[in-house]
């Protein structure tokens, strides 16, 4: 299935007509069961904020589960500044951006040839790049830190953007390709017929039509790098490169701290991707799907 | 114009170049490497690798360590696919043909996205948050005191009895929400003729489920389990934020127990031959379950 086609089933669900009467109380008491599970799922989040702005004093005197009776941000400032939390952020940001347009332009290029040009053996290639995702990375991640010593590039942000690059094209150029397979042949003969050569018929009628998908695809890549760990804890080692996850991570042997700390840390190591969820839901819970079913 | 039509596609392979070196360099030779470390002894940096035939697997296949670290992975995929995809289809189910529905297209969506949530986090993050709500003095708890079940009150991540069943409450919290988007979006596609067929023959909503949603979700049900079973073979952070494997190695998994030998213990070949196990349970599993997938397909 291609973006297109899930974008259709969306259409389709969206139409789907009402079916069962509305009837009796029975539906008031399924939607509550449902309410009391999404609370369920959420407390976490709750929690975290309730107590993150509490100070140490009120929250042993009330408990973790008491409405703050004070209004505090140390904890929040505290945590922010010991981990630079800032340089985190910035770290994150750029690592899962260039990871993510890397990816993208690698998996379009790949694609390009398999599912526009029909290359021999294309389809044997897109078996073999299935290795890339299902090869535990631990697999992977030894005598890539090797090579990456051996170069100069451990401890470095490029080797991290490089690995998942790479890594990530795999899916991308599966869904791609089954994409471009579809592809109309009559606008690719009458760009050719007006002279276009094949890269210019890449980027000025393929990637245009596409924009949509390759936004999706980036999305997707962005978040995927952004919660990568393994990697990263391994190659970044100096505070000054550290992701917010590997920041989190690295985190764990704290938990006997002050509680309120250990809330402020994990509150705002959830915010970014809250944030980004709430900006980017329809896209993300649209593309795992198309993900899952090509 | 056969041969002028095989030279014109032959220009495309030009396009593969950069992503190929890539998938070669980063994946093939490093894959290839571990394997051959795997038969070396070796404590990484400049000291040359000694030859040591099989004996890392000899070594491992007796090491009790890595055999809990198996079972372990059978409880994970348990926490990882079974638990998520039955809690998945059914709310997917009630979302798609009840509250949609009853109530509303935005109702179902509201309560699709909560549930995704968990999925989204960094598994760090989910982890500082868990591990401080499974704290001896944290959340749950506190909660048991409060409602005067002091009894109940454990340490929950520092037990070795518990620890696996805390680690496994918490995968499932992460896990259902992909089980349920993949669902929906399945669902989709089911004509709505179907169900309402179904329902003027007084079929109960659980034979609804039963002999509509399931055999309809089929193709997604083997994705999702796929997908899901592969990452419980390679479950890492979620472990390493947890409880780094213990208490007394009773969480650790094969994917942890192969990061503490790369880099905490420098038994690099030791390691290696754990990765390479684990990469050959995956890819075994991983064909199984498509050769099954293509045999279903077929039989349709």
């Amino acid at each position: 299935m291609t973006t297109t086609a899930s974008l259709s089933t969306e259409v389709v669900s969206d139409m789907h007509v009402h079916h069962g009467q509305k009837k009796g109380f029975a539906r008031w008491i399924v939607l509550a069961i449902l309410l009391v599970f999404l609370a369920a799922t959420l407390f976490p989040f709750l929690l975290a904020a309730l107590n993150a702005i509490k100070t140490p004093a009120d929250y042993a005197a009330n408990g973790p589960l008491a409405l703050p009776h004070s209004f505090d941000l140390t904890a929040l400032q505290n945590f922010w500044t010991t981990v630079d939390f800032t340089r985190k952020l910035f770290n994150s940001i750029l690592i899962s951006g260039c990871t993510a347009i890397l990816a993208v332009v690698l998996s379009l290029l790949n694609a390009y040839a398999i599912g526009i040009g029909r290359v021999r053996g294309g389809k044997a290639l897109l078996v073999v790049l299935l290795i890339s995702i299902m090869a535990p990375q631990e697999a992977l991640v030894y005598p890539l830190y090797y090579m990456a010593k051996q170069i100069g590039l451990f401890d470095s942000m490029l080797a991290v953007i490089l690995i998942f690059g790479v890594l990530h094209t795999a899916f991308g150029t599966y869904l791609l390709s089954s994409v471009l397979t579809t592809f109309p042949r009559e606008i690719i003969e009458a760009a050719l017929i007006d002279n276009a050569s094949r890269w210019q018929i890449l980027w000025k009628v393929i990637v245009p039509v596409l924009r949509p998908t390759l936004a999706v695809l980036a999305t997707f890549f962005f978040i995927w790098t952004w919660n990568e760990f393994l990697i990263p804890l391994v190659f970044l080692v100096s505070n000054n490169n550290q992701t917010v996850s590997v920041a989190m991570g690295v985190l764990s042997g704290a938990n006997t701290q002050d509680p309120t700390a250990i809330a402020a840390a994990s509150l705002l190591g959830v915010t970014p991707t809250v944030i980004f969820f709430l900006i980017f839901q329809r896209t993300l819970t649209r593309g795992v799907a198309v993900g899952a079913v090509k | 114009m056969d041969k002028s039509q095989n030279a014109g596609r032959a220009g495309y392979y030009l396009y593969m170049i950069p992503g190929m070196l890539g998938f070669i360099l980063v994946v093939l030779v490093p894959l290839i490497a571990n394997f051959a470390i795997s038969f070396t002894t070796w404590k990484g940096g400049n000291i040359a690798p000694r030859y040591v035939g099989i004996e890392n697997y000899q070594r491992l296949l007796a090491d009790t360590v890595f055999w809990s670290s198996i079972q372990h992975t059978v409880l994970f995929i348990i926490s990882m696919t079974i638990v998520p995809i039955l809690l998945g289809l059914v709310l997917a189910a009630v979302l798609f043909d009840y509250i949609s529905a009853q109530f509303s297209e935005t109702w179902s969506s509201f309560f699709r996205a909560g549930f995704y949530l968990p999925q989204i986090l960094p598994l760090t993050a989910a982890g500082v948050l868990w591990a401080w709500i499974l704290n001896p003095v944290g959340i749950i708890n506190a909660v048991l005191k409060g409602i005067g079940l002091d009894f109940l009150a454990k340490n929950w991540l520092g037990d070795a009895s518990f620890a696996l069943w805390a680690v496994s409450a918490v995968i499932v919290w992460v896990q259902v929400g992909y089980c349920l988007v993949v669902f929906m979006s399945g669902l989709a596609r089911v004509d709505p003729s179907l169900y309402e067929a179904a329902e003027l023959d007084n079929a109960s909503w659980f034979g609804r489920f039963r002999y509509i949603t399931i055999p309809m979700l089929m193709p997604e049900i083997f994705v999702v389990a796929l997908t899901t079973l592969i990452a419980a073979l390679k479950v890492f952070a979620p472990i390493y934020v947890l409880t780094s494997g213990g208490p007394d190695n009773a969480t650790t998994v094969p994917s942890y127990l192969s990061y503490y030998h790369f880099f905490t213990t420098n038994r690099v070949g030791y390691a290696a031959a754990i990765a390479t196990l684990q990469t050959v349970m995956t890819i075994v599993l991983g064909i199984a379950f498509l050769r099954m997938q293509s045999k279903q397909e077929g039989g349709r």
